[in-house]
C-alpha cells in the first residue's frame, strides 16, 4: 500500500478525499462500517486483549482502594510517581482532538474533515483516563470532593493557591467542553444511522441519541452556528488544560519543576504526543477498514508536518532548560541536569533523548512522512518517549532534592505496571467501541467535501 | 477518622474485658465512617464505681520511678494517663538522669504494653498457674533443709537491687551449700578487675566530666554506653564553651576499636583494632612518667601522642583518662595509675564502693554454673530475668548442660530460648508493674514504684525469692518497703519513704569516695602488632542492647547511630577492608572463629579500623515475641568464654549472596552543600567578638510578612552539643503516637519518625569527620508545603505553628514533595495498628492518623495547647520552659530548646540571637522557626587532620 | 421513514428522565441522613437506669458540679461515679426498681453503661475547663438541662456550629458568675456586655480561635 501511494507522488500534493465518491456511496461506505460490514478479526483480538487489561485495571484499583498508596513503589522523597505520570501523559494524548477540531476548524484547515472525528473520539478517552489519575493518586480517594468548591458544615473552601484546585476546573471544562463537541458532530450522523439501522433496536438506539434530528434546514442554520461557537470555545482550551497542568509543577520548589518555561514546554509536549497518539491509531485503522480514501497519506503527511513542528519545539524546550540550570548557576539546578544525565536514572534521560528528539529528525524526509509504517513506528516511540518524560520530570526530580540526608529512590512495584497497563487497555476498550457503533468519520462533513469537489470540477 | 484510641471515659480498672471489646467496636465504627458510607455507632460512657481521688481530673499525673539497664538504674519519671503508663521521662532529681533519658528509657513504655509478653505460667511448655509452681517449689524445700541447699542455683544478672542482694544472703544463709551466679552479658568484668590490679580492691570509678578540661577515652564510649552516660554526656558538654577561650574549653582524644558515638564527637579520634590500644596505653603511660617499657612499635604516630600527653599533663587535675570495659584489666589499671599521676583522682575521677551488691567475676562464675550443670551436680536452677540460653559465650554451651537439670526455672518478661527450655517459665512484672529498687552508676538508690497491676499477672524476682525462701512475707511492697525500713529505719521512716517515692531518690544514698592509692600493675606481655591478622569486637547492638530489647518494634525501627541500619544488625568492617575481599554492603559472608562459623551480612562503615570486625549482640534470636526471632545474625555464636571482648584470628569467607538490608539514610555525603556546619573553636570565638553579621541573602517576600502576636513558637538545635544519640527521635514517637512500619517498608524509604538525626560522614573513609543533625520541621513562616495543599490541611497558626491537620488531609502528598527539607511523613498504609494493648500506649491529646494522610512534627502542639490552657485559665502569659517538648525533655546533653521567640528573655530567643545561628537552605527563603547552631571543634594547634 | 418514536413515547421517555434526575437528588439527601451524627438531635436518649436533669437540677437544684466535678479542671466533665449517686439514694428511693442497676454495680460489678448524647470525633480536642473560665455557660451548648426529663443533645456539634461562637464570642459569653445559671438569659445588650467581657476575660481574638490547632491536634 506505501508503494501505491508512492506513485501518486508527494503526499502533500494529494487531495484530502480520493476516489470517485458520490453523497450516497460516501455514506455507505463509512455507515456500513457500523451498521453492515461483519466484526472484522483484527478488532476482535483486539478487543479481546484490551478487555482483559480493563479487567486489571478494575481489580487494581480494587485492590488500591483496600489497601491504599502504598501498594506502589511510590515513598519519601519520591511521593509522586507512575500515577501522576500517566495523568500528564494522558492529558497530554487529550490535546490533539480538540486541537483537530476547533483550532483547525477556524483555521479553515478541509483536511480535519476525515480525521476530526476519532481524534475527538482519542481526546474524550484520554481525558477520562486522564481524569481517574488524580483520584486514584489520593491517599483517601473518598474524599476528592474536598477539592470542590461547595458550601458544607465545616465552613472550608479549597486552597486557592494550590494548582490542584485549578486541575479541577481546567480538565472538569475541557473534558465537559470536549464531550459536547464531539458529541454535537455526532448528531447529523445519528439521525443517518437511525434512518438506515436495518433492526428496530438499533433505529430506537440512535434515534434516542439523535435527539430528533430531521436535517431540515433550520436545523443545520441553528447546528452551523452552534457548532463554530463551540469550536471558539473550545481552542483557548486547547492552550489553557495543560498550561495549568504544568504549573502543579512549575508552582513547586523542586529542582527541575520550578521553571517559568513550563506551560509552552507542556503544551508543545501535549500536541506532540497527541498527534503521535492520532497516528498510532489513523494508520491501523485506515488498514482495518479500508479507508485509505478518506485519511490519505495527505492526512498522515500533514499531521507528522504538525507533530515535527510541535516536536521542534520540545527540543528547544529542553535545550532552555539545560542552558538555564547553567547559566542561573543555581548549585541546585545544576546538580538536578547533571543527575538527570548521569544519575541512576540516566538511561531515562538519554531514552527520552533518542526518541523525542533523535528519531523526530526523520520526519524531515518527504520519504518517511510518506509511509504509513515508517510513521508509525516514529509515533510509537515518540509515544514512549513523551511517557518517559513525563517520568523523568517527576521522578528523577524528586528522588534527589534539596537534602542529601533524604535521597532515595523509586521502584516501581507490579500494582504500578498494572495501572499504566489497565488504563491503556481501557482506552482501547472504549474506542474499539467507538468505532463499531458509531461512524469513525463525519458523514455529514465528507458529503460536503464530495460538494465542493463537484463545484470545484465543474 | 482514626482508629480509636481508648477514651478518658474508659476505665479499664473496672471493665477491662468490656472496654477492650468497645476499642474494637469503635474502631469498626471509626473506620468505616472515615470512608464515609455510614452512620457513626452511638459510644458507651462507663462511670467509676469508686472514683480514685487523683483521677478525677483526667489529667496525666507522673510517679518516679527508675528503669535499670545491666543492673543499674536511671530515674524517670513516668506519665499515667488515666491509669496507663504513657511515657517516660527523666528525673531532674536523680543523678543519672537530670531530667534527661537515653532511648531505653523512652522504649520501655512499649515493652511494657508488648502484646507478645509471656502471659502465663508454662510447665514443659504447657499452661500451668502460679499455684501449681508454688507447689511444686515447696515440694522441693524439704530437700533443701537436709541438704543445705546443695545443688541449688540460682542465676541472676547482675544485682544492684539492695532488696534482691538482701534476699539471696538471707537465702544463702539459709542454705550455705546453695550457690548464686550472676551474669550479665555486659558486664564490668574488666572495670573491677582493674580496680583490683590498681588498688587491690574492687571499686568503682565515677567521673567528673565538668571539671575535664582534656579527656582521653580509650575504647571507652562514655557519651552512649557506659553506665552514667546520660549523665557524662550532659557534664561533657557543660564543659564545652564555645565563644570562649579556648582553655575553657574541653578537648577530647578518643582511641576506639569499634566507631561509636564518643569517638564522633572528639577533637581527635584514632581508630585501632581492639589489641593495639593497650600498645597505645604503654606508650603514653610511658610519656606520663610512669615506669613502663615502652612497645617497640606504637601504631599511632608520635606527635599525636605527644600533644595528647601535653594536654594531659598541663591539665594537671583538669583531665582525665577513661578506659572501656572491653579493655583487659591491665589498661584500666594502667589508666587508674595515670590518674592518679595527674592528679586527677579527687577531682575528675572518683573511686567509690562497687555498685553491684556482689562484684565478682561474673564470667568465671558462669563457668562454674556451667561446669556444676555439667557434673550433674545442679538440682534446682533459678534463672531470673536473664536469658543465658541466648545470651552467653557459645564455648560454655549452657543449652546442652541446662538438659542435665531436673528442675529448672526461668523468671522473664517473654517466651525466649530460655523459657522454652526450662521446666518451668514464669512471666516475669515489668519495671513499672512491681516494687522492686535499684542503685544508679553513682550508687544512688531509687525504689521502683508500679505504675500499673502486673497486665498479665507477672511476678517479680522479688516474690519468687520469697517464695523460694519460704520467707513470710511474699508481696513484692511488703519486702521492699521491710528492706528499706531496715536501712533508713528511724521513726519518721514513712516520710522518708514518701520522698523517697516521689523524689525518685533515697536521701544520701550516693557512695561517698574512697581512699585509694595505686601500685603499678604487673603487665602481661604484648600481643605482636601482627596486623594481619583479622580481629573480632564484640559489642552489645546499639538499640536492641544484648538482646533485652529486640522483640521492642520501636527500638528496632531507630537507625542506629552511625550506620543508620534498621530491624537488623550486621558485621561492621571498614571500606578499606571491604574493599580488599571485593566485598560490598549487604554481602553475606561467612565468619570463621576458633572453628565456629557464622553467616552475616556486611555492613561498610567509614571510622572503622581497618581488619577488625565488629560483631553486635542481640540479633540472631530463635524466640522471644513475634519480631524477635529470624532477623539479624547471632554473634554469641561465636563468643567464647577466653576471649569475651575481642581477639584475633577471625577469617572471612565471602558467600556470594546478599541480605537486604534497611538503611534509613541512603547518601551518607552533604555533597558541598552547607548543612551541618562545624567550625574550629578560634573561628567561632572571632565570629563571637564580631557579633551578628547581616545574611547574605536578602529578605524579599511577595506577601507581607508573617505576625504571630500573642506567642512564636521556634527551636534552637545546638549541633556542637548533639551526640546524636536519637533519644529525640524515639521520645518524639513515644509522645506523638508515631506507628512502626516495618523492614520492607523502611526499606522504600517509608519510616516514620517526626524528627530525624542526619548523620554526614566529611573527608577519607579512614578518618572521616561525623556530622550529627536533629532535623524536625522547621516550621517555616513562608511554608512552601502550605501554598500546594488543595484542602487546607497544611497551614499556618496564629502563633507560627506549621500545623498539619489530618482529618483535612485527603493525601495529594504535595506538600511532602515542596518541602525541601523532607520532613513530611506519609501513611502509605494503614500503619497504625488496633491492637488493644498498643492502643492503651497512645498518648490521647494526640490523633491516631489513618492511611493515606500527611504527618509532621507539630512541635508538640498537644503540650503547647495544654499549657496555653493552664495559662488562660490562670490569666497569665505562658512562662519560659513551661513548654517542653518531647525531643527536648529526653535530650541529654540539652541540645535542643524551645520557646516563645515573643519573650525577650526566653531561652531559645537567647540562643538564636548567637551570631552563629543559622538556618537551613537559608537561600530559599523559608524563614524556618527552626534554627541551628554549628558543632565546634578544638583541635590541638599541632593537630591539623580535618 | 417513519418515525421511531409515537409522541406518547417520547412523552414517557421525558418522564423517565427527569424521574432520574429526582432520584439522584433523593439519593444523595438520604446520603447526608445516614451519615449524620450517631445519636439524634432534640430526640431524648433512652438511659439504663431514667435518670431525669429535671428533677435533680430543676427541682431539687443540685448545681452541675456536684456530679459533673471535673468541668473546671480538665477536658472531661466527668460523669459522676455510681459511689456519688448513691450518696444520696443510700437513702431516696432505695428499692425502686429503676435504680436498680445503681446497686447491681456494687454487688455485681455490673457497671452502667450511659449512651453517650454528646459525641465529637476523636480528632477534635474539646476542652470543658476553659469554656467555663471564659464565660462560656453551660446551657449555651447544652441548652435547658433542667427542663429535661430525659437529656438530649439541643447543639448540632458541627464545626459550623462551633465556629460559630469562635468567630463572635462576644454573642455568646455571660459573666463567670453565671456560668451554671441555668436559666440566663442573653440580655438585651448582649453583644455590648459579651465584647467587654471578651476584653476581661482575655479572649483570644477570632484569628486565633480559628485556627485548626485549637481543636485539632
Amino acid at each position: 500500500m506505501a508503494g501505491q501511494e508512492q506513485v501518486l507522488g508527494a503526499p502533500s500534493s494529494q487531495p484530502v478525499l480520493r476516489g470517485s465518491y458520490t453523497y450516497a456511496s460516501i455514506t455507505d461506505k463509512i455507515a456500513d462500517t457500523v451498521l453492515e460490514r461483519p466484526t472484522h478479526w483484527a478488532w476482535a483480538v483486539g478487543f479481546a486483549v484490551s478487555a482483559s487489561l480493563t479487567v486489571l485495571f478494575i481489580v487494581a484499583m480494587s485492590y488500591l482502594f483496600a489497601k491504599g498508596v502504598g501498594i506502589w513503589g511510590i515513598d519519601q522523597p519520591v511521593s509522586w510517581a507512575f500515577a501522576l505520570t500517566n495523568f500528564v501523559w494522558w492529558v497530554g494524548i487529550g490535546h490533539a482532538g480538540t486541537f483537530i477540531s476547533a483550532f483547525l476548524l477556524l483555521l479553515r484547515q478541509r483536511w480535519r474533515t476525515s480525521i476530526n472525528r476519532f481524534a475527538e473520539a482519542m481526546t474524550i478517552f484520554a481525558v477520562a483516563m486522564a481524569g481517574l489519575m488524580p483520584i486514584l493518586h489520593l491517599g483517601r480517594p473518598w474524599f476528592f470532593y474536598w477539592l470542590i468548591p461547595y458550601p458544607n458544615k465545616m465552613n472550608l473552601w479549597p486552597q486557592w493557591r494550590s494548582p490542584l484546585v485549578w486541575d479541577i476546573f481546567s480538565i472538569g471544562t475541557y473534558i465537559i467542553v470536549s464531550i459536547l463537541f464531539w458529541y454535537m458532530g455526532l448528531i447529523p450522523d445519528l439521525a443517518t444511522l437511525r434512518d438506515r439501522a436495518a433492526q428496530r433496536w438499533k433505529q430506537v438506539g440512535y434515534a434516542l441519541l439523535a435527539l430528533g434530528w430531521r436535517n431540515d434546514a433550520r436545523h443545520w442554520a441553528r447546528f452551523e452556528i452552534a457548532y463554530l461557537l463551540m469550536a471558539g470555545l473550545a481552542t483557548p482550551l486547547v492552550i489553557s488544560v495543560h498550561s495549568v497542568v504544568s504549573l502543579d509543577f512549575a508552582i513547586g520548589n523542586t529542582p527541575g519543576w520550578h521553571s517559568t518555561i513550563f506551560p509552552p514546554y507542556f503544551v508543545a509536549g501535549a500536541l506532540y504526543s497527541g498527534f503521535a497518539m492520532a497516528l498510532t491509531i489513523a494508520i491501523p485503522l485506515r488498514a482495518t477498514f479500508g479507508l485509505q480514501d478518506f485519511i490519505t497519506a495527505r492526512h498522515l503527511a500533514v499531521m507528522a508536518k504538525v507533530m515535527l513542528a510541535c516536536g521542534l519545539l520540545v527540543t528547544y524546550s529542553y535545550l532552555v532548560e539545560s542552558f538555564m540550570a547553567f547559566y542561573s548557576a543555581d548549585r541546585y539546578e545544576s546538580f538536578m541536569l547533571l543527575n538527570r544525565m548521569t544519575g541512576p536514572y540516566a538511561w531515562i534521560y538519554w531514552t527520552v533523548i533518542f526518541c523525542n528528539v533523535i528519531v523526530l529528525q526523520t520526519l524531515w524526509f518527504e520519504r518517511v512522512r510518506g509511509s504509513p509504517w515508517m510513521l508509525f513506528a516514529v509515533a510509537i516511540l515518540i509515544n514512549v518517549g513523551m511517557w518517559l518524560e513525563r517520568f523523568m520530570i517527576i521522578v528523577v526530580s524528586l528522588h534527589r532534592d534539596f537534602m542529601p540526608s533524604a535521597w532515595g529512590m523509586f521502584y516501581p512495584t507490579f500494582w504500578d505496571i498494572a495501572i499504566l497497563a489497565g488504563s491503556l487497555g481501557a482506552f482501547a476498550l472504549l474506542f474499539l467501541l467507538f468505532v463499531r457503533f458509531l461512524p469513525v468519520i463525519s458523514m455529514s462533513e465528507m458529503r460536503k467535501l464530495v460538494k465542493e469537489r463537484r463545484e470545484s470540477s465543474s | 477518622m482514626s482508629p480509636r484510641q481508648p477514651r478518658r471515659e474508659f476505665d479499664f480498672s473496672g471493665v477491662p474485658e468490656r472496654s477492650r471489646r468497645e476499642f474494637l467496636k469503635l474502631m469498626g465504627a471509626s473506620i468505616a465512617l472515615a470512608s464515609g458510607c455510614s452512620r457513626e455507632l452511638p459510644e458507651r460512657i462507663v462511670p467509676y464505681e469508686d472514683m480514685p481521688e487523683q483521677l478525677a481530673a483526667t489529667k496525666s499525673l507522673y510517679f518516679a520511678t527508675a528503669l535499670s539497664l545491666d543492673g543499674y538504674g536511671s530515674g524517670v519519671l513516668v506519665e499515667s494517663a488515666m491509669g496507663r503508663p504513657i511515657k517516660v521521662e527523666g528525673n531532674p532529681n536523680h543523678p543519672a538522669s537530670l531530667g534527661a533519658t537515653d532511648v531505653f528509657s523512652q522504649a520501655a513504655v512499649l515493652t511494657l504494653w508488648d502484646p507478645d509478653r509471656s502471659q502465663t505460667v508454662l510447665r514443659q511448655g504447657v499452661l500451668s498457674t502460679w499455684d501449681a509452681f508454688r507447689a511444686a517449689l515447696t515440694a522441693r524445700r524439704s530437700r533443701f533443709a537436709s541438704q543445705g541447699g546443695a545443688g541449688l542455683h540460682i542465676l541472676t544478672g547482675s544485682v544492684t537491687s539492695p532488696t534482691l542482694a538482701a534476699q539471696l544472703h538471707r537465702l544463702l544463709d539459709k542454705y550455705p551449700e546453695a550457690r548464686w551466679h550472676q551474669y550479665q552479658p555486659i558486664n564490668r568484668d574488666n572495670v573491677y578487675a582493674g580496680t583490683r590490679l590498681a588498688f587491690g580492691e574492687t571499686r568503682e570509678p565515677r567521673y567528673d566530666f565538668t571539671r575535664a578540661r582534656t579527656v582521653l577515652s580509650l575504647d571507652a564510649d562514655f557519651l552512649r554506653s557506659m553506665p552514667g552516660h546520660v549523665r557524662y554526656a550532659r557534664d561533657f558538654n557543660g564543659a564545652r564553651r564555645p565563644g570562649e577561650t579556648p582553655s575553657a574549653n574541653n578537648r577530647l582524644y578518643a582511641i576506639e576499636s569499634s566507631p561509636t558515638l564518643t569517638g564522633a564527637k572528639a577533637d581527635h579520634c584514632r581508630r585501632l583494632r581492639a589489641s593495639q590500644i593497650d600498645r597505645v596505653a604503654r606508650a603514653l603511660a610511658q610519656r606520663l612518667g610512669i615506669a613502663v617499657e615502652s612497645p617497640t612499635s606504637v601504631p599511632i604516630e608520635a606527635g599525636w601522642l605527644d600533644a595528647c600527653a601535653f594536654d594531659l599533663l598541663t591539665r594537671h587535675g583538669e583531665s582525665l583518662i577513661l578506659v572501656g570495659e572491653r579493655q583487659p584489666a591491665h589498661v584500666h589499671a594502667l589508666a587508674h595509675l595515670a590518674n592518679e599521676r595527674l592528679g586527677n583522682v579527687g577531682t575528675t575521677v572518683q573511686y567509690t564502693n562497687p555498685v553491684l551488691a556482689e562484684p565478682i567475676d561474673q564470667l568465671d562464675s558462669l563457668r562454674q554454673l556451667s561446669a556444676a550443670m555439667a557434673a550433674g551436680e545442679v538440682q534446682e536452677l533459678l534463672i531470673l530475668g536473664v536469658n543465658p540460653l541466648y545470651a552467653t559465650p557459645a564455648d560454655l554451651e549452657f543449652a546442652r548442660h541446662l538438659q542435665r537439670v531436673p528442675f529448672s526455672v526461668h523468671l522473664g518478661l517473654y517466651r525466649d530460648e530460655t523459657a522454652m527450655r526450662s521446666l518451668w517459665h514464669i512471666p516475669a512484672a515489668h519495671e513499672l508493674e512491681a516494687w522492686s529498687d535499684t542503685r544508679a552508676y553513682d550508687g544512688s538508690a531509687t525504689i521502683q514504684q508500679p505504675l500499673i497491676a502486673p497486665l498479665y499477672g507477672g511476678r517479680s524476682p522479688h516474690e519468687v525469692l520469697a517464695v523460694l525462701a519460704g520467707e513470710f512475707e511474699q508481696d513484692g511492697h511488703a519486702i521492699v518497703r521491710a528492706l528499706w525500713q531496715g536501712e533508713l529505719g528511724g521513726d519518721d521512716f514513712e516520710h522518708t519513704w514518701k520522698t523517697s517515692l516521689h523524689n525518685g531518690v533515697v536521701p544520701d544514698s550516693a557512695f561517698t569516695a574512697e581512699q585509694v592509692t595505686a601500685r603499678l600493675p604487673a603487665l602481661p606481655p604484648l600481643r605482636d602488632a601482627d596486623s594481619s591478622e583479622l580481629e573480632i569486637v564484640f559489642s552489645p547492638d546499639p538499640h536492641v542492647h544484648d538482646g533485652v530489647y529486640t522483640n521492642n518494634a520501636w527500638l528496632r525501627e531507630l537507625p542506629k547511630p552511625l550506620t543508620e541500619l534498621t530491624w537488623d544488625n550486621a558485621v561492621l568492617m571498614s571500606p578499606e577492608s571491604g574493599r580488599r575481599r571485593g566485598l560490598a554492603n549487604e554481602d553475606v559472608v561467612e565468619i570463621e572463629y576458633r572453628g565456629r562459623r557464622v553467616r552475616a551480612p556486611v555492613w561498610l562503615l567509614p571510622g572503622h579500623p581497618d581488619e577488625s570486625l565488629t560483631l553486635q549482640f542481640g540479633y540472631g534470636r530463635t524466640a522471644g515475641g513475634r519480631i524477635a526471632p529470624g532477623a539479624g545474625f547471632n554473634a554469641y555464636a561465636l563468643q567464647t568464654s577466653a576471649a569475651p571482648s575481642f581477639d584475633g584470628g577471625a577469617r572471612v569467607h565471602p558467600l556470594g549472596t546478599r541480605y537486604p538490608l534497611a538503611s534509613a539514610q541512603m547518601h551518607n555525603r552533604m555533597e558541598g552543600r552547607d548543612l551541618a556546619r562545624m567550625l574550629p573553636l578560634s573561628a567561632v570565638i572571632q565570629r563571637t567578638a564580631q557579633g551578628a553579621q547581616p545574611s547574605k541573602h536578602e529578605r524579599k517576600l511577595l506577601y507581607p510578612p508573617f505576625a504571630s502576636p500573642t506567642y512564636a513558637w521556634g527551636m534552637s538545635i545546638n549541633l556542637d552539643a548533639c551526640i546524636g544519640c536519637k533519644a529525640c527521635t524515639i521520645a518524639c514517637q513515644a509522645e506523638n503516637n508515631i506507628p512502626v512500619v516495618g523492614k520492607d517498608q523502611v526499606q522504600r524509604g517509608r519510616e516514620m519518625h517526626w524528627i530525624r538525626v542526619d548523620r554526614y560522614f566529611e573527608g577519607s573513609d579512614a578518618h572521616p569527620r561525623v556530622h550529627f543533625q536533629p532535623v524536625p520541621c522547621m516550621h517555616c513562616e513562608r511554608a512552601p508545603c502550605e501554598v500546594v495543599c488543595p484542602v487546607e490541611a497544611s497551614v499556618h497558626d496564629s502563633e507560627g505553628l506549621n500545623v498539619q491537620v489530618y482529618n483535612r488531609c485527603v493525601g495529594t502528598r504535595f506538600c511532602s514533595n515542596n518541602c525541601p527539607y523532607k520532613v513530611r511523613r506519609f501513611n502509605f498504609l494503614q500503619y497504625s495498628q488496633d491492637v488493644p494493648s498498643l492502643n492503651a500506649q497512645r498518648n490521647p491529646d494526640v490523633t491516631v492518623r489513618m492511611r493515606g494522610v500527611m504527618e509532621k512534627c507539630s512541635y508538640c502542639l498537644q503540650r503547647i495547647a495544654a499549657a496555653k490552657i493552664a495559662s488562660e485559665k490562670e490569666g497569665r502569659r505562658i512562662r519560659d520552659g513551661e513548654v517542653v517538648t518531647a525531643c527536648q525533655a529526653a535530650c541529654p546533653t540539652e541540645a535542643i530548646v524551645f520557646g516563645d521567640l515573643n519573650d525577650p528573655a526566653s531561652r531559645v530567643r537567647i540562643a538564636k540571637t548567637s551570631p552563629l545561628d543559622y538556618v537551613l537552605l537559608e537561600e530559599l527563603n523559608t524563614l524556618p522557626r527552626t534554627s541551628y547552631l554549628p558543632a565546634v571543634e578544638n583541635p590541638h594547634p599541632d593537630l591539623q587532620e580535618t | 421513514m417513519a418515525q421511531v418514536f409515537h409522541p406518547r413515547q417520547l412523552l414517557l421517555l421525558k418522564g423517565i428522565a427527569l424521574g432520574a434526575l429526582l432520584a439522584a437528588i433523593a439519593a444523595a439527601f438520604l446520603y447526608r441522613v445516614a451519615t449524620q451524627a450517631p445519636v439524634a438531635r432534640n430526640v431524648p436518649v433512652e438511659q439504663p437506669i431514667p435518670f431525669s436533669h429535671k428533677h435533680h437540677v430543676g427541682d431539687d437544684g443540685l448545681d452541675c458540679r456536684y456530679c459533673h466535678s471535673s468541668v473546671e479542671t480538665s477536658a472531661f466533665a466527668g460523669i459522676p461515679s455510681m459511689a456519688t449517686c448513691r450518696t444520696c439514694h443510700s437513702q431516696l428511693f432505695t428499692d425502686a426498681p429503676i435504680l436498680a442497676p445503681l446497686f447491681d454495680t456494687r454487688s455485681q460489678r455490673a457497671p452502667v453503661y450511659w449512651n453517650r448524647i454528646h459525641q465529637l470525633p476523636d480528632f477534635v480536642y474539646f476542652n470543658h475547663s476553659i469554656h467555663v473560665a471564659k464565660g462560656v455557660g453551660c446551657s449555651t451548648c447544652h441548652g435547658r438541662v433542667d427542663e429535661m426529663p430525659l437529656t438530649w443533645r439541643v447543639a448540632s456539634l458541627e464545626m459550623q456550629w462551633c465556629l460559630g461562637c469562635h468567630r463572635a464570642p462576644e454573642r455568646y459569653v455571660r459573666p463567670r458568675n453565671r456560668v451554671f445559671d441555668m436559666s440566663w438569659q442573653p440580655p438585651a445588650n448582649q453583644l455590648e456586655l459579651g465584647r467587654r467581657l471578651v476584653a476581661a476575660y482575655h479572649i483570644r481574638g477570632t484569628r486565633a480561635l480559628t485556627d485548626c490547632s485549637t481543636c485539632h491536634r
